[in-house]
């Protein structure tokens, strides 16, 4: 009977698709919808109390090219990111391979490594708010034991923004310490024997033997940091608010302010779209390029 | 981004339409308030809608509490976007114009009726009514309203051998007393300034205070031109800047807005330019005789008001506009404007409050208080255009870029006006 070949047939396929339809449908209604209907209202101007949104094309894409605001922020992020990610990668890589190893009280260390990560950004955010507090906040109460002036470490233009860096690497290195804490524990032992056999020292069997074997660790993580790092936006709002003049505006920030402050959706549209454009480049860039490069064959 | 979180608000309005019960006999209506001031102001406002229902049983008030000015003002438009708005709101009143360019408010003249009503609109300080009409239209109720005042503190005066009851009454004496007020240690550091004015947040209300007090004015009252280039406004940025750098009396870059009460407290700085709204604040804290003075003068006296007013929403029923505009009447009679000026500090909005019993013995006891309302004469309209936010955040910029070093003071003031002349352009 053709008909119930024709079931037999079919069943897989719609029990497949039923298992799939619970993250589907919450992926279509809270990932695919939001990024087209961004697009679609970037294309189009803002509406204002009686005027409905209008067709302009690439108006507001055009009126990015001429806000500093925007410039600046986009300059920030790769300051802000260049400045973060090597830095976090670095120190989580030293942190793992030092509670890797056979030290008293390493469980304790482990777990003081991996606190920050545990806590709420901005209950962070407000710790790090009064530790540079000019005049009150704790830097300045210690460096004034050694007689040198107040800093006013948020308020000025120059170390605002690696203020926020300090703040950033602080709190993400713990989290990335366990990516490599868990490759370093699932690496064989014996690799590291044979090259102890072979006579290499400890510094040759880090760079030649497990450098490389975490290279897709290191990948996974550099990945998550560069997002990470172009989705900051709750450290700015708690702590500096963007300014001293723009100096520590964000580009998600500068969104946040478009699109909540000054209610101009269809920019705001427009330049999540760029951001959205940004993050997929570099997500794919860095996996399509970097992950040729990071097996060990 | 946007979008998505525009969609939960939606989702979220949606449940709460759903969640709520048809309507009872009583009018219910939403309050939405912020704090912008020390003291315990959660308690008194629900102390105060306790009272207008005890008297008016058939409304229902939900008061709100929603942060700052800022916080408030973004709730209550996503709120109204996701069909949700509030009945009745406390803004500032520099957002009157961005709030009838989204089209939320009503204005009061419709609801006002009766003669009593009519006379009401015109019962407060013109100083706080030009920030509330515009158009021939009262828009905004004067509510908690504030102006810039000196504080000083008299025993760094006596200290520095100057006349603890005289405070500098203009620009040029604030510099010299500034400059014998500032201590320094035997390493150079600075123990106490002479003056501070606070340059973060909001730095564009208390450089109205200097541009006012140099005669001029940064907007007209349409709100579609800016005059942020003008030579005048360059000299009064100039005066700030020279007090940090050149006569180094001032504490350089930005000073945090929060924590100048604390220095003063702290007696890290002897003189210091801050809100009326801090006076039970400062009255509390200071742990020395202090002395509250107007501002000093350059060509004139005077300071831009603050604060927020009461609006009201479009998108309220009769009934509940009805309810709203009985509830703002009823928080701004004599005695209960007295009252929240002597409870916060605030000035209180209206002239026949100052003549309540009340209010009299507060003063009496208490003279600093009538300072700000002295003022009041010589007090202009906030800084306040279409689209406030962004034309108000191009002149914080060039302020702080001017303050932190970044720019000299003209270019700053021109690269100002430039970008607030590219967001009005289409209002004009």
């Amino acid at each position: 009977m053709p008909d119930r070949r024709l079931g037999s047939q079919l069943a897989p396929h719609v029990h497949g698709w039923l298992l799939l339809l619970p993250a589907v449908a919450l992926l279509a209604a809270f990932t695919y919808f939001p990024a087209v209907a961004a697009l679609w209202s970037s294309l189009h101007s803002t509406p204002k109390g009686a005027r409905p949104a209008r067709f302009v094309g690439l108006d507001q894409y055009a009126a990015m090219v001429d806000d500093p605001v925007f410039w600046q922020s986009l300059w920030n992020n790769v300051l802000f990111a260049l400045g973060t990610v090597p830095l976090s990668v670095a120190i989580a890589l030293l942190m793992a391979l030092w509670v890797n190893g056979r030290i008293r009280g390493r469980t304790a260390l482990r777990m003081a490594y991996f606190t920050p990560t545990m806590l709420p950004m901005i209950a962070v955010a407000n710790i790090w708010l009064f530790f540079y507090t000019p005049g009150y906040g704790l830097i300045d109460q210690v460096l004034g034991l050694f007689g040198l002036p107040d800093t006013n470490w948020l308020g000025s233009p120059a170390t605002a923004l690696p203020a926020l860096m300090v703040v950033t690497v602080w709190k993400e290195a713990g989290f990335f310490m366990i990516f490599y804490l868990a490759a370093l524990q699932a690496m064989p032992p014996s690799l590291r024997e044979a090259a102890m056999l072979e006579g290499a020292g400890r510094w040759c069997i880090f760079r030649r033997v497990t450098l490389p074997l975490l290279m897709p660790t290191t990948l996974f993580v550099l990945v998550n940091a560069v997002i990470n790092a172009f989705r900051t936006v709750d450290l700015v709002v708690v702590m500096t608010r963007g300014g001293p003049d723009n100096a520590t505006a964000l580009l998600l920030y500068h969104i946040y302010e478009v699109g909540f402050r000054y209610w101009d959706t269809g920019y705001a549209a427009a330049l999540t779209t760029v951001l959205v454009v940004i993050l997929v480049v570099l997500a794919i860039g860095q996996f399509v390029y970097l992950d040729r490069k990071v097996h060990y064959r | 981004m946007t979008v998505r979180r525009g969609l939960r608000t939606t989702l979220f309005a949606a449940a709460m339409a759903l969640t709520a019960l048809p309507a009872a006999a009583a009018t219910k209506i939403s309050f939405y308030y912020p704090v912008a001031v020390g003291g315990p102001i959660t308690k008194l406002i629900d102390d105060y809608v306790a009272g207008f229902e005890k008297e008016n049983p058939d409304v229902d008030i939900e008061p709100v509490y929603s942060g700052s000015y800022q916080d408030t003002i973004t709730k209550v438009l996503t709120a109204m976007k996701g069909g949700n708005a509030p009945q009745v709101a406390v803004i500032l009143s520099t957002d009157m114009f961005t709030l009838i360019d989204e089209d939320a408010i009503v204005p009061f003249d419709g609801m006002a009726k009766t003669p009593e009503d009519k006379a009401f609109l015109s019962a407060f300080y013109p100083a706080f009514m030009e920030n509330s009409q515009t158009g021939g239209k009262t828009w905004g109720i004067p509510f908690q309203r504030s102006t810039i005042v000196m504080y000083w503190n008299k025993d760094a005066f006596k200290e520095a051998s100057l006349d603890p009851e005289k405070p500098p009454r203009s620009w040029d004496e604030m510099a010299q007393m500034a400059a014998k007020l500032t201590k320094r240690d035997a390493g150079g550091n600075v123990t106490q300034w002479g003056v501070q004015i606070p340059s973060s947040g909001f730095p564009y209300w208390l450089f109205q205070a200097l541009t006012t007090e140099n005669g001029a004015k940064l907007m007209n009252e349409a709100g579609t031109e800016t005059y942020y280039d003008k030579p005048e406004v360059v000299e009064a940025l100039q005066y700030w800047i020279d007090l940090a750098s050149k006569q180094k009396v001032h504490p350089p870059g930005i000073v945090e807005w929060g924590t100048t009460p604390k220095d003063f407290f702290e007696r890290k700085v002897a003189m210091m330019w801050t809100t009326t709204g801090n006076l039970t604040n400062v009255r509390k804290n200071a742990a020395f005789p202090f002395g509250v003075a107007m501002l000093p003068e350059k060509k004139r006296g005077g300071s831009p008001t603050g604060g927020g007013n009461f609006y009201v929403f479009k998108s309220a029923s009769p009934e509940q506009q009805d309810a709203a505009f009985r509830f703002v009447k009823w928080m701004t009679t004599p005695e209960r404007a007295a009252q929240w000026g002597i409870d916060t500090g605030y000035v209180a909005v209206r002239p026949d409050a100052w003549e309540t019993s009340a209010m009299k013995a507060y003063v009496a006891d208490f003279p600093a208080a009538a300072v700000a309302r002295d003022q009041l004469p010589q007090a202009t309209a906030e800084l306040s255009t279409h689209e406030n936010q962004r034309v108000t955040k191009a002149l914080n910029d060039g302020l702080q870029a001017a303050l932190t070093g970044g720019k000299p003071a003209k270019q700053a003031m021109e690269d100002a006006q430039k970008e607030a002349d590219r967001i009005l352009k289409a209002y004009r």
